[in-house]
């Protein structure tokens, strides 16, 4: 199909509104929120912002003849190169459909189009006394459906669970253009749970047009503690006490002196410039309750040689305590003009030894390192901050991300590769330090049974070059069959 | 690569890029790390969904026209540098501090150096912008003829005739309030407490000197009562917003370098501004003229000098003088975003409003999303202004107030004809219009609270208004 019958079908589908297809206007679609250097860019042949479920299942029907991949993008805030499309196409923006459909109180459910900002869904329910409780650092500006699509996690994901926890039921386009209800409101749905199939999917499974998402219960009392120690161990330290202590945060979040010098000057939260790292605790529930634990949290801290302890009960004050943490990753363009950073999972009792790697990796490849994590769930986020014009700084930057990439995995730490930021195409040559030909080949598996043209989002996830040898021969089969292979 | 200089004009393997003064700073430019996080607060990307009307989007294109990857006249860069606002609400919440004003105007400033214009257009920007706001007097003129033409019966006519719509300016007609009786003239009033505690030097401004005078008037009259003497000096002009937002900058330049001249005389008071707009243009003098040897230095301690009037107020000495006179009415405000976003000033007028007896204050949704108005751009986007102002009007009648109160001339003029078509009722004034009644208006000045001072000089005046 040439570029303009492709125009042609598509504004016929959703307007001449809804279609972009100049040089520049396809320029703007081909980065997303990861980082310069550390994914490519890649412009897609057009971009369609659809307003319904039906379009969209018009649009991929379009695409399949036209034998062009298809990439949804939400709000394009990932890490991981997940909305780039890397062999080019059509880009199915999901912005236009962000209605909040349906708020069912007694269910404790809210039914919302995929384009709907994470924070404007909670900030929309919190009136009537409830919060969707994933709260990704990015909450402001990314919508559901990525969440969904990356199973984004957030400070509260400590003790509320990551997006898979809280998503009931998806509709979702697939790959042939079908339009299907996976799960629903029922607590238990009989057969293949492939609603959790979906959360996580980064987009190469289907795409998602609906969403039933469960509401949390706003608590009755919250209390932020801000504890600040001289060095990263105390900090450490600290985290495995509290832990130990059988207390459940609601978040735990760590930040180091070089992170609190990008962000104290821009948010003026109060976090002391003299600290080596700080601890920012939330503890929530019955209000006796949040004063006791809020107690025994601070004794803990002071016991592991924290200088100064801080509690914020008014909103005002957490909410500003909170918004430097989640401004951080977004205020390093103040340090530096790049950055790049990992999103490694280690168990929480190598904390300690994994930071001081960390430490010494920034000292051996020369390079400031600032750290800022969820450090209750031992998700770290190291940052490398560089500026590419200088010479060797890309060289040097991926051999140290590489050589902590290789710690942190390591059967000493056996840690994972990604928290909560997908593989996309940033991680993909990763992935096989932490999954054997075996696990590769069961997820090919699903994702065969998906979209056995492999039209949704390619090249990403699986290793470069992985899906076209491996699966070669189940394409293959799947194309003889021409519709499909899907047995539900 | 070729690499050549055409007419001013860099060119890199055949794509038109930056060139001359004035070019989007690089190194600013670089700041943004593409995260995302400002898609939401700006008002173009919250109607259209679309990345290139989003300021990541743009910032991405200003980065391709420098590194040679997308024509500096390619019509979808002149569309999107237009299409935004110039509203600030991504500079405010932009993580890494992106400087984004000074972008978008630089980027303005290369378009109009480098394309060529239909001429009916050149001839508009000539007058409308570069004439009319070069000298206060011509505003003060053409304001008073507006007048005449509301009150004397000629606007029916004329508009039963259908001539506003024929020559294209309904908009502005429907737009504009009733003008205040008399222009307030530099040099003319001046305010004194009876002990003054300090001096200030009040900004007349185009609009709030013009159509909006006896707004001037109650600010001056609410900082007196507080305990500054208020003058109003001579020479002052435009402060030369619309003219940066146009990527006029040598008119622009001219225009500061005319008030600070202006303002010299006044020492370190304060120069105290009652238009969003104008402060926060104002503020920025340093780094419009900080490539000018002569006026480097003297436009950095100017713009320290700037003060947004509820910014004035909200830090007065011993705190504001109480109101007494109840002022009984739900009101709601809108946030301009000169004020909110360019000067980051959200808590003053909120602070001056809840200190007013009677009143009741009710936030609306969106409060700090642009209404629209943002300069001229109500008039040259029509459909882009009216979508916001619907937006805006939705939003603030759905608070049940009577009075929507905000702090720029340019917003009242556009939050009046949204609610007028929205069908609402009510109306709009400045926060000092308010606090003005609470402290008893002119009657307060005749009780002796202050005085004002009408016998000044005339070197400023401008032909008598017409009535
Ligand atoms: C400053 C900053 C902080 C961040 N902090 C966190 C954090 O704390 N935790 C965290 O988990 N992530 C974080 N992220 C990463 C990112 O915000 C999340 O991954 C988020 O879920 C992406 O949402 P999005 O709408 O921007 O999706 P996009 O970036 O547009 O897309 C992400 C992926 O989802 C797919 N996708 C999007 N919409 C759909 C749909 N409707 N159906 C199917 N697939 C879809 C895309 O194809 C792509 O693969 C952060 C990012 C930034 C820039
Ligand atoms: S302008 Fe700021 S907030 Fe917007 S994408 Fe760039 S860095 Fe992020
Ligand atoms: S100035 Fe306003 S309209 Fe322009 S990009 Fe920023 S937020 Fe959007």
């Amino acid at each position: 199909m040439d570029q303009t019958t492709l125009v042609a079908r598509l504004e016929a589908v959703v307007g001449p509104t809804g279609v972009f297809h100049r040089p520049a206007d396809l320029l703007v679609y081909e980065y997303d929120g990861s980082v310069d250097g550390a994914v490519d860019t890649a412009r897609p042949a057009a971009v369609v912002l659809p307003t319904s479920a039906e379009q969209v299942a018009a649009v991929v029907r379009i695409a399949n003849e036209a034998e062009l991949p298809v990439v949804a993008r939400g709000a394009g805030t990932g890490l991981s190169g997940g909305a780039v499309a890397q062999r080019g196409g059509i880009i199915v923006s999901l912005s236009r459909m962000d209605r909040i459909l349906d708020v069912d109180r007694d269910d404790r459910t809210a039914l919302v189009e995929p384009g709907v900002i994470n924070l404007e869904l909670s900030e929309h329910t919190l009136p009537g006394g409830h919060f969707f409780a994933p709260d990704p650092s990015s909450q402001k500006a990314c919508t559901i459906g990525g969440n969904v699509a990356e199973n984004a996690g957030g400070p509260h994901c400590l003790k509320y669970g990551v997006t898979t926890n809280h998503v009931l039921g998806l509709e979702v386009v697939l790959p042939d253009g079908r339009i299907v209800w996976l799960g629903g409101r029922a607590a238990h749905t009989p057969g293949y749970d492939l609603t959790a199939a979906l959360v996580g999917s980064e987009g190469m499974l289907g795409i998602v047009t609906k969403a039933l998402v469960r509401l949390t219960p706003a608590p009755e009392a919250t209390l932020v503690l801000l504890a600040a120690f001289g060095d990263i161990d105390g900090a450490s330290q600290a985290v495995s006490s509290v832990i130990a202590a059988g207390v459940l945060p609601a978040a735990l979040e760590m930040m180091d002196a070089l992170t609190i010098q990008a962000v104290e000057p821009a948010y003026h939260a109060g976090y002391p410039l003299d600290a080596g790292a700080v601890l920012l605790i939330e503890l929530d529930g019955a209000t006796d309750e949040v004063r006791e634990t809020g107690e025994e949290v601070a004794a803990l801290c002071a016991a592991a040689g924290a200088t100064a302890v801080r509690a914020a009960t008014a909103k005002a004050e957490r909410d500003l305590l909170w918004k430097g943490r989640k401004m951080a990753l977004a205020a390093m363009g103040r340090l530096a003009p790049n950055y790049y950073l990992h999103d490694t999972v280690v168990p929480r009792s190598k904390l300690p030894i994994t930071l001081r790697r960390v430490g010494e990796v920034a000292r051996e490849f020369d390079i400031p390192i600032a750290n800022v994590f969820h450090a209750g769930d031992g998700n770290l986020h190291p940052l490398m901050l560089f500026d590419r014009r200088e010479r060797g700084a890309v060289e040097r930057v991926l051999a140290a991300s590489n050589e902590l990439l290789h710690f942190c995995v390591s059967p000493e730490i056996g840690g994972a590769l990604s928290g909560e930021h997908g593989i996309g195409t940033e991680k993909r040559d990763h992935i096989t330090l932490v999954y054997t030909a075996d696990d590769l080949a069961a997820m090919a598996g699903v994702k065969n049974a998906f979209d056995p043209r492999l039209t949704f989002n390619p090249e990403k996830l699986f290793p470069k070059g992985y899906m076209c040898g491996e699966v070669r021969a189940l394409r293959a089969q799947a194309l003889a069959q021409k519709h499909g292979i899907y047995a539900f | 690569m070729a690499v050549a200089v055409e007419a001013d004009l860099v060119q890199i393997g055949g794509l038109r890029g930056y060139g001359g003064d004035d070019q989007p700073d690089p190194d600013l430019l670089r700041a943004c790390v593409h995260c995302g996080m400002c898609l939401p607060s700006c008002p173009t990307y919250r109607l259209t969904g679309q990345e290139m009307s989003s300021p990541r989007g743009r910032l991405w294109m200003m980065k391709a026209v420098g590194d040679g990857r997308l024509d500096l006249l390619d019509p979808a860069f002149d569309e999107q540098m237009y299409q935004c606002l110039n509203c600030r609400a991504c500079e405010a919440v932009c993580p890494s501090g992106v400087h984004y004003g000074p972008l978008v105007e630089a980027a303005r400033q290369q378009l109009e150096t480098h394309r060529p214009r239909p001429l009916p257009q050149r001839v508009a920007r000539r007058v409308g912008i570069a004439w009319l706001f070069r000298d206060a007097r011509r505003m003060r003129a053409a304001v008073a003829a507006l007048r005449f033409y509301q009150r004397s019966g000629l606007a029916a006519v004329v508009r039963r005739a259908g001539i506003p719509r024929r020559l294209g300016l309904a908009d502005l007609e429907a737009m504009m309030p009733p003008v205040s009786r008399r222009a307030l003239v530099p040099g003319e009033e001046r305010w004194v407490p009876a002990h003054p505690e300090r001096s200030v030097a009040l900004f007349n401004t185009c609009m709030m000197g013009t159509v909006f005078a006896d707004t001037n008037r109650a600010a001056a009259r609410v900082l007196a009562h507080n305990g500054s003497a208020v003058d109003v000096p001579v020479g002052q002009q435009c402060c030369g917003a619309l003219a940066v937002h146009a990527g006029m900058m040598d008119e622009a330049r001219d225009l500061a370098r005319t008030n600070i001249d202006a303002f010299e005389a006044s020492g370190d008071d304060h120069v105290v501004v009652t238009a969003a707009g104008c402060g926060a243009a104002l503020k920025e003098y340093g780094h419009l003229l900080k490539d000018d040897p002569a006026y480097a230095g003297r436009a950095e301690r100017f713009s320290a000098r700037v003060r947004d009037v509820s910014e004035e107020l909200g830090a007065v000495g011993g705190g504001l003088v109480p109101p007494t006179r109840p002022v009984r009415r739900r009101v709601t405000y809108q946030e301009p975003c000169h004020l909110a976003h360019a000067q980051r000033i959200t808590i003053q007028p909120r602070m001056l409003l809840a200190a007013i007896p009677g009143l009741e204050l009710v936030e609306m949704r969106e409060s700090s999303l642009c209404c629209g108005s943002a300069g001229i751009y109500n008039l040259i986007r029509r459909a882009m202004a009216d979508e916001l102002g619907d937006r805006k009007a939705g939003n603030a009648l759905a608070t049940g107030a009577e009075t929507v109160v905000t702090a720029n001339p340019g917003c009242a003029m556009q939050l009046r004809t949204s609610i007028r078509r929205a069908g609402g009722g009510a109306d709009v004034r400045h926060v000092v219009d308010l606090l003005d009644e609470a402290y008893g208006g002119e009657a307060a000045g005749r009780a002796g609270s202050w005085a004002c001072d009408r016998a000044r000089t005339k070197s400023d005046a401008v032909p008598a208004a017409a009535d």
